[in-house]
């Protein structure tokens, strides 16, 4: 037995390199990348030379300057701060007003949504008006539209216009009803957590019980009870733990009551209503890309019409609002952006102050993108993992 | 013959279950909630309508002068009534709010560069003009609107207009048609580049779409408008109208790449193999079997993308551009017409919603036609 030849086998020619496919891949991902180094090396190379003959440096040391500009609203800031706090109380107006946008354009867009589907006429077309007329309109127009012409227009606090609630509404802002804690509250809060960390375990405790079983498990009735019973015996046991505080006029001012700047009041209902009209959309198209069979098998097999919704229809349509509702908190966020127009300090207003006074572009861009882009996939990572869940496993 | 029903033995459907009242008890009031919701709303248009159309129409002063306004705020505030709305800010700007400052003398050029896409949609809209060389005329009429807009140093025919002194309506639209068209190739070609087979030219395709879509537009307007100095050689000089536009190009390619990808995705395994099998290679089963399907099933979400760029230019007016809504905050700080936020915001929202709604109601007929072919 003669060894092996090395070499390619008789017959078959060799390929040359340029023809070689796996050599050409390399090659081609070589190029591309060499492509692409060399045009950032040359902007690199542009921006450092520029740079140069400005007479800037570059480098993050400025930060620890004082920032000396003063900001409306936010944590606790004084003017003496360094930059670097600035652009945080920013940051943290920005996921202030999204983090309340996002909570109420939710709420406001699930029941325009289902009101579009409405079996009644002058609610369907109501909410249809709504949708066309906010969707079809620039957000910044919107913006400006309630700070200019609705917010700043409000009367003043003494004429305050007075909501159902004691809301109320003047051209120095909102006030609301605020719970204040009392003395007893470090006492009841443990009754409160217990309730709250119970609640979840008794009711996966009982459907278990309930798919093992048969019986119904009534893990509504279970946590529900945990939830509310919990807090009511904390109050039994340490006194009343929260108190009701109304806002009251005072002069040229509220007195009480959580107070909202009028910037605050402006970009959150711009970012809501805006918002709203997609997320109702969303949740249209969702409603409506379950199958009429799945209806008609719920009612056959003798569910009853709010069965049929709550364990055959929304659990399916869920399935189908989650990524594209994903993306619409993400718009929301980024177009918080737009509040600068309102005068209201996010991170974007905050920024282009500390660039106006340092001329750090560089730097500053750097912060704004990193940081929305931090936000951004933080909260795509969150809600993706919570669409693995919700998502069709398939067979 | 099967023998003749006398009419009375006829029974008509009740009243209660046809005609107006059929409809009203079916659509208004079919249960005690939907009664219940009908009078809410009732009482709520009721509420609002009738004090908006008193301030919209029947108080507004219609003339043209500021001070026919001021006269009718006086004489308003004089018998203690709220005055209503000042629409004479807007005739009396409507040139601003068109074409921005463009030169009085130069108006003409705006309407010829209007009467070129008339005349190309016109030829559009008949079936026998259409081909490759519409296609083509579409293609160079925008470098051609851009160079009659902007004229030549010098030129007795096409004087040198600067482009800041473009803005308004006109300016918006540019710049939507710039970018929509411009970041086409470059969208494309992220496009294929995220599906690549190439892990290098993946990732980078895929970092430049995340990035770009992470960020807020208005940081990459601002990026342009303070960096871009930056990154030109020898502090060249770029027109601020066309840092913006890039941006715009750069912001939407992005978008547009994730909708082609879209498309892409949308093309059966199928259609490859049967590519493959007919001999063709990888450029041309890209060129001339997978990009025409693509591209064709992703014209509805291009229509909706352009429609919210068409909106999201009205975010140059941060980098201090004289866009629609530029323009419309220029004239409120013109003492004459100082107050009337309102009125000018209602008007440019008006504006936008008039386009943008008959290009979603035009998308949508076009979805459907499109619709049709699908097998």
């Amino acid at each position: 037995m003669s060894p092996e030849p090395s070499g390619p086998p008789a017959g078959q020619a060799r390929v040359a390199w340029w023809r070689n496919e796996r050599v050409l891949r390399v090659l081609a991902q070589v190029v591309f990348l060499l492509a692409v180094i060399a045009v950032a090396g040359l902007l690199y190379a542009n921006v450092r030379s520029q740079l140069r003959a400005r007479g800037l440096t570059t480098g993050y040391g400025f930060l620890y300057g004082q920032a000396g500009f003063p900001i409306g609203e936010g944590i606790e800031y004084h003017e003496g701060d360094p930059y670097w706090y600035a652009f945080l109380v920013g940051v943290v107006n920005t996921i202030r007003v999204s983090f309340f946008g996002i909570v109420l354009a939710t709420i406001l867009g699930t029941f325009t949504g289902i009101a579009r589907l409405s079996s009644n006429w002058l609610l369907r077309k109501l909410a249809g008006a709504y949708i066309e007329i906010i969707r079809n309109t620039p957000l910044l127009v919107q913006l400006v539209f309630w700070y200019f012409a609705v917010i700043i227009q409000l009367p003043v606090v003494k004429e305050s216009v007075v909501l159902p609630g004691s809301i109320f509404l003047s051209n120095r802002g909102t006030a609301l009803p605020l719970l204040a804690p009392t003395a007893a509250f470090s006492a009841w809060l443990p009754f409160a957590a217990a309730g709250v960390i119970l609640a979840p375990l008794l009711w996966r405790w009982r459907m278990r019980r309930q798919e093992l079983t048969g019986q119904p498990g009534r893990g509504l009735a279970w946590a529900g009870g945990a939830l509310v019973g919990l807090p009511a015996l904390g109050w039994l046991v340490a006194g009343q733990p929260l108190l009701v505080e109304l806002p009251e006029i005072g002069g040229f001012n509220y007195a009480g009551g959580l107070i909202l700047t009028p910037e605050f009041t402006a970009v959150l209902i711009g970012l809501t209503v805006y918002t709203a009209a997609f997320i109702a959309e969303v949740v249209r198209a969702g409603i409506q890309a379950v199958h009429v069979g799945q209806k008609e098998a719920a009612r056959a097999l003798g569910f009853h019409p709010g069965q049929t919704l709550r364990l055959v229809i929304l659990p399916q349509s869920v399935r189908v609002i989650i990524p594209p509702l994903i993306s619409q908190y993400l718009n929301l966020a980024k177009n918080s952006s737009l509040a600068v127009a309102a005068g209201f300090p996010d991170l974007f207003s905050v920024a282009q102050t500390i660039f106006n006074q340092t001329g750090r572009s560089v730097e500053v861009i750097g912060m704004v993108m990193g940081s929305y882009l931090a936000m951004s996939l933080f909260t795509s990572l969150v809600l993706n993992l919570y669409n693995r869940r919700v998502r069709l496993v398939e067979r | 013959m099967p023998p003749a029903v006398p009419a009375e033995a006829v029974l008509l459907p009740p009243r209660t279950q046809v005609g107006p009242i059929g409809w009203l008890r079916a659509n208004l009031f079919s249960t005690w909630y939907n009664v219940l919701i009908t009078l809410l709303i009732l009482w709520l248009l009721a509420t609002v309508l009738p004090p908006m159309a008193r301030w919209m129409v029947f108080d507004a002063t219609w003339a043209t002068t500021p001070q026919a306004c001021a006269k009718a705020r006086e004489a308003a505030q004089a018998i203690g009534v709220r005055p209503g709305a000042c629409w004479a800010v807007i005739p009396a700007n409507l040139r601003l709010f068109m074409v921005g400052t463009y030169p009085v003398g130069q108006g003409h050029r705006i309407g010829a560069a209007l009467a070129l896409v008339a005349l190309l949609g016109i030829l559009t809209a008949f079936r026998r003009f259409r081909g490759k060389l519409l296609v083509a005329a579409w293609i160079l009429s925008f470098p051609a609107i851009l160079v009659l807009l902007h004229g030549f140093q010098g030129s007795a025919i096409l004087p040198l207009v600067e482009t800041t002194r473009w803005g308004g309506l006109t300016l918006t639209f540019l710049l939507a048609i710039v970018a929509i068209v411009a970041s086409f190739p470059l969208g494309v070609l992220l496009a294929l580049g995220r599906r690549s087979s190439l892990p290098v030219v993946r990732l980078l395709s895929t970092v430049y779409i995340e990035t770009v879509r992470g960020v807020p537009l208005i940081t990459i307007l601002f990026m342009s408008s303070v960096m871009f100095p930056l990154l030109m050689p020898g502090g060249l000089r770029v027109d601020k109208v066309v840092r913006a536009m890039l941006a715009l190009i750069l912001f939407s390619a992005a978008y547009l790449a994730e909708n082609v990808r879209g498309g892409l995705q949308a093309i059966p395994r199928g259609q490859y193999d049967a590519a493959r099998a007919l001999g063709l290679g990888n450029a041309l089963t890209m060129g001339l079997i997978i990009l025409p399907q693509a591209l064709r099933a992703v014209i509805p979400p291009i229509v909706g993308q352009f429609i919210g760029l068409f909106k999201d230019t009205s975010l140059v007016a941060v980098i201090g551009l004289l866009d629609l809504f530029s323009i419309g905050r220029s004239v409120l700080s013109n003492p004459n017409w100082l107050g009337l936020m309102t009125e000018v915001y209602i008007f440019i929202a008006l504006v936008y919603w008039v386009f943008s709604y008959s290009m979603s109601i035009a998308s949508r007929r076009l979805e459907r036609r499109l619709g049709v072919g699908v097998r």
